[in-house]
């Protein structure tokens, strides 16, 4: 049976679309959208009726009138087509190709809402990623399968630690094969072409698969953008038993869209004019990530959102880091310092640290480091603050010495190059060395027979003097 | 009777409106659609009802069928439910991988939550001939180790024994027919019960006896009752998920009902894969042998998310019908109240607060009121409890939004959460200036009958000692440490010595991770005998920096990590403390070795 034409748009609000006197529509389910001109366009089932469908219009609704333009209701779902070659294409924010090359032809196509994951089918993440970057590895590492957003604000150089960890990222246990998915929702064209050219110069491009809906993309097109990006990454993980890492970047401006099209709806609004479902909505995009039983892929996923005002109380942090395993938070305080990257470590956590590190995973000695090292920085700052009410005069001996270990950790175990790779022994040796500005009668968490191991052979050589690469630029 | 079936005339998300539905009523259970998705009438007019639908309904359509199931939302009752893991509905997760060989979860799936094949040795305890009345013990069963599954006569039916079975038997056989007044009753293992109606008691009771958690700060300073409620508000990242974990994991209560309610789909898996392998202090068995799981995680359908937490209260009902202390952890209430929004803006009701239906506090109550220590149904008076502990997700950790606010009107400990503490990395990050619990006066009764009068005293003192300390620090910050004077500053130490010492707990220590009161208590006593004598010593001349460098400090710091076998030796450490001290004091006369 043909799909019908229906001419009888009746109602045009910002990106919805009222259809009358329809038959046989159902939930969900995708429309094409005839214009005079020629042109079409695609839209989604919102709400339907006996008699009467919503549809919500992915390029927009300028230039849709209510008397020529035609809408056919497809009778599916929108889906992906997918197929080994997908590695290495762009496409975007609909999943059409961008690169010039020919349109995929489909080994399958998936729904790009997918389905929940069975809690009881899902594996435990517990494999350690190293990232080459410092403040992640030693501080707050990742395990694969772990979502953990970066929570950024504007002018803060989230970009480019999004692109580090996808170029540097390795599982210590060996090679495997390594995809990245990369979805870009209403970013510049700058931005996008930063990424594009960082991989494409390291050669990650043929094993990336790029969504771009930029900046001056229709907005309502990011709901659909990264729904595509984590149906492709499902079928590289769990298809090809592939390591796949999602990088999904802003999902402040995807937020957005949903609010613009709950705004147009007329819905009931929650906190601040975002709808009451965002938990839902991201939810089920976030818990996309993990692993599986008996397959051996994964989904990563770093999803990047700038925070209005660096408010990490605004829903969009807020929600997202109830649902997501942890956060990286980036500090302003340390970018305006010129420390490149500028993860602010305490606020910072990674739930899914203590099953990925330890003994046969990172090093023994990890965990207890890496509370140390928290301790140590938490009270150093702690007593720099004290410094500058009353006075250096004020602090004890202790209290300096933490001090200066607060300052030197900034410099050199936070500060590192855009380009250089530490690997996870050379971080936690790092921290040793730091550990040696504190009396070793303080450091009250680590086992002493790591003390002696590690930090005694320490104490007796000078430290070697960090190599220090150039602050990073950022606009 | 023939079922009614009524069309589908809109859809919108998880609502589903449909026509033809007279002689419907609320809350009974309807398949929606070819796929026939499960769904529950939440409104009626005239003949159209609004369907909160329990499954993703995308690509449903109007004029699809609606058929009316004549029930209200029920699950199945009966042995297997425990080691379990159901979704929102009660349908079995494990059981739903195994049938479709799929890691996803399909729609329209309808499997049965009791194993319809495994048979159960049926032990009976009634005879044939004997009167028995509603809540009767009929046989018992062995469901686990733990678990001695009690077959309960239901509410409403009553008679004498005709006959009564003894054997193996599946969950439908028939095991007993009861000789009622007018009609006689088959009995089946297999019982249901609509969810959203509390199971009925003969007497309620007010909590007195505490549920031990092995958590000191909640044990000793913030105490919980069988058969209480307990909210632990938080932002996220202050490790809500993680107490809710360790109650689970160390609660002394006899069943654990564990309700994950739109969370982290990873936690559930934490507790599938953990509980197994964990032993339960008490009996040495696998702490999932008491264990009920429901996963409704934040991807799975909102409206299921609803019913998860009626689904999770009824099985704790059910266990506590047989006599049993039942502990209920929800994780987190704020995402079931969301689901509640969902449905209400769709339904476009007339929203209260932050767009939240005006009717969330009387749910919340109802819900929390579900709670309680009571005397069963039954002649032979046995008592059964359960204690419901929810998770609270307030925004941006803002306690003044309505989920918390209703919440805390309804529940009696508050264990609130700290940011600030959660990045000192101080864990449990329960605050102490800001938690309080109601059992407090009660509980301490109890304590003080088994430690000599002497917990109550204890309690309150290192309280005031921890609020001391807050105002101390307040002068600090402001004039410099140089302001106190020597007793002041061992009272800061002392705080320090509480916080660290004994509040802060590290779940992930293998003996630090659970203390019973025994050791509490011990410790407790240990850190102000240690102040009591500093003080003391320091009256009498001795020096703060001598006093605070003593070797039995490092004990002290050390107590934690004491097996709860060797507790004596924290005993011994009160007379060192003792000794210790005494020799700082410059006099020749020694108080503290007479």
């Amino acid at each position: 049976m043909l799909p019908k034409e229906y001419r009888t748009i009746n109602n045009l609000s910002g990106p919805l679309m009222m259809v009358e006197k329809v038959t046989d529509v159902r939930y969900d389910e995708l429309v094409e959208i005839e214009l005079s001109s020629g042109e079409k366009r695609r839209g989604r089932v919102l709400e339907v009726t006996s008699d009467m469908a919503l549809v919500q219009v992915f390029e927009g609704t300028t230039g849709i009138d209510v008397k020529t333009t035609k809408a056919t209701f497809l009778g599916k779902v929108l889906t992906l087509p997918v197929s080994r070659d997908i590695l290495g294409r762009a496409f975007n924010g609909r999943g059409d190709p961008i690169d010039g090359g020919v349109p995929i032809l489909p080994e399958k196509r998936l729904d790009v809402n997918g389905y929940p994951m069975n809690p009881y089918s899902r594996d435990y993440p517990s494999e350690f990623i190293q990232t080459g970057i410092s403040t992640i590895d030693g501080m707050n590492p990742l395990v694969r399968g772990q979502k953990l957003p970066v929570f950024s604000g504007s002018g803060m150089p989230h970009n480019n630690i999004a692109a580090q960890i996808a170029r540097q990222s390795t599982v210590l246990s060996g090679q495997e094969t390594f995809a990245v998915v990369f979805a870009a929702m209403g970013i510049t064209f700058e931005e996008a072409s930063f990424f594009m050219e960082d991989f494409r110069r390291t050669g990650a491009i043929e094993r990336t698969v790029m969504f771009l809906n930029l900046a001056d993309d229709p907005a309502i097109e990011r709901i659909m953008t990264p729904r595509l990006a984590l149906t492709c990454a499902e079928y590289l993980a769990f298809d090809l038993d592939m390591h796949v890492l999602v990088i999904l970047t802003d999902m402040t401006n995807y937020c957005e869209a949903l609010r613009e099209i709950s705004a147009a709806r007329k819905e009931v609004p929650g906190r601040r004019g975002y709808p009451g479902y965002l938990y839902t909505d991201l939810a089920t995009m976030y818990e996309r990530a993990g692993r599986l039983k008996g397959k051996s892929g994964s989904i990563t996923q770093i999803p990047i959102l700038s925070m209005p005002e660096d408010d990490k109380t605004h829903p969009i942090p807020d929600l997202t880091g109830y649902i997501t395993e942890g956060q990286i938070i980036l500090s302003r305080s340390l970018h305006r310092k010129g420390i490149y990257p500028p993860v602010d470590v305490l606020p910072s956590l990674s739930r899914l640290k203590d099953k990925g590190i330890g003994a046969g995973k990172t090093r023994e000695d990890h965990a207890d480091l890496l509370n140390q090292l928290f301790a140590a920085y938490a009270r150093g700052k702690e007593a720099k603050e004290l410094a500058t009410i009353l006075g250096e005069g004020a602090l004890t001996e202790e209290d300096k010495a933490f001090a200066a270990f607060s300052d030197a950790f900034e410099d050199k175990y936070v500060r590192q190059g855009e380009y250089e790779n530490r690997s996870i022994e050379e971080t936690l040796d790092l921290g040793w060395e730091l550990l040696t500005l504190i009396p070793t009668r303080e450091l009250k968490r680590v086992r002493d027979a790591y003390i002696e191991k590690y930090l005694k052979p320490k104490i007796k050589q000078d430290n070697e003097g960090e190599v220090k690469e150039a602050v990073a630029q950022n606009a | 009777m023939a079922n009614i079936v009524g069309v589908i005339s809109r859809i919108s998300g998880p609502l589903v409106v449909a026509s033809g539905m007279s002689g419907t009523s609320m809350y009974e259970v309807v398949r929606v659609g070819e796929l026939g998705l499960v769904g529950e009438v939440i409104e009626l007019k005239g003949d159209t009802a609004s369907i909160q639908v329990y499954e993703e309904t995308s690509g449903l359509k109007p004029g699809e069928p609606v058929v009316a199931t004549g029930a209200p939302l029920s699950i199945e009752l009966g042995p297997g439910l425990i080691e379990q893991i159901y979704d929102g509905i009660q349908r079995p997760l494990n059981i739903i991988e195994s049938e479709t060989q799929s890691p996803y979860i399909p729609r329209g799936i309808t499997l049965p939550a009791l194993d319809r094949e495994k048979k159960w040795d049926f032990e009976p305890r009634v005879k044939a001939g004997e009167d028995v009345e509603p809540g009767a013990i009929l046989g018992v069963i062995r469901e686990t180790v733990l678990v001695e599954h009690r077959v309960i006569l239901p509410p409403g039916i009553s008679g004498k024994v005709k006959d009564i079975k003894s054997g193996t038997f599946t969950v439908e056989d028939v095991i007993t027919v009861i000789e009622g007044d007018d009609c006689a009753h088959e009995v089946r293992m297999l019982q249901r019960w609509p969810v959203r109606q509390p199971r009925p008691v003969a007497r309620r009771l007010p909590p007195v006896v505490p549920l031990l958690t092995g958590q000191r700060v909640i044990d000793t300073f913030f105490p919980i009752a069988r058969g209480g409620t307990a909210c632990v508000p938080g932002p996220f990242g202050s490790g809500k998920t993680v107490i809710q974990h360790q109650l689970a994991k160390w609660a002394d209560a006899e069943i654990v009902v564990y309700i994950g309610c739109g969370e982290r789909g990873n936690e559930m898996t934490d507790v599938l894969l953990e509980f197994p392998e964990l032993e339960d202090p008490r009996t040495g068995e696998p702490l999932m042998k008491r264990t009920i799981l429901i996963a409704n995680t934040s991807n799975m359908p909102v409206a299921a998310r609803e019913a998860s937490v009626y689904t999770g209260i009824t099985l704790a009902e059910y266990y506590r019908d047989m006599g049993y202390s039942v502990a209920l952890m929800a994780d987190s209430t704020s995402r079931w109240a969301e689901a509640l929004r969902e449905i209400s803006g769709r339904l476009e009701e007339m929203p209260g607060e932050e767009g939240y239906p005006a009717y969330l506090g009387t749910r919340l109550a109802s819900f929390y009121e579900r709670a309680g220590r009571a005397i069963c149904l039954g002649k032979d008076q046995r008592e059964g409890s359960i204690t419901v502990i929810g998770a609270v997700s307030p925004p941006g950790g803002d306690l003044s939004e309505p989920v918390s606010q209703n919440t805390l009107r309804v529940t009696k400990a508050f264990w609130g959460l700290d940011a600030n503490l959660a990045y000192q990395r101080h864990f449990p990050a329960i605050n102490w200036l800001d938690s309080y619990s109601l059992y407090v006066d009660r509980l301490g009764e109890y304590w003080d009958e088994r430690y000599d009068g002497e917990w109550s005293t204890l309690r309150t003192e290192a309280m005031s000692i921890l609020e001391d300390e807050d105002r101390l620090r307040e002068i600090v910050r402001l004039v410099g440490i140089d302001a106190l004077s020597k007793e002041e500053r061992l009272l800061l130490e002392t705080a320090k010595s509480l916080r660290e010492d004994f509040l802060h707990q590290n779940a992930f220590h293998e003996i630090d991770t659970y203390a019973s009161m025994d050791k509490q208590f011990r410790m407790l006593r240990n850190i102000l005998t240690f102040h009591h004598v500093a003080t003391e010593a320091l009256k009498r001349g001795a020096q703060l920096k001598d006093v605070t460098e003593l070797e039995v400090r490092d004990k002290i710091t050390r107590m934690r990590y004491i097996d709860e076998k060797e507790l004596e030796t924290l005993d011994a450490l009160e007379e060192e403390i003792k000794a210790q001290v005494g020799q700082l004091v410059p006099a020749e006369d020694d108080i503290y070795v007479a």
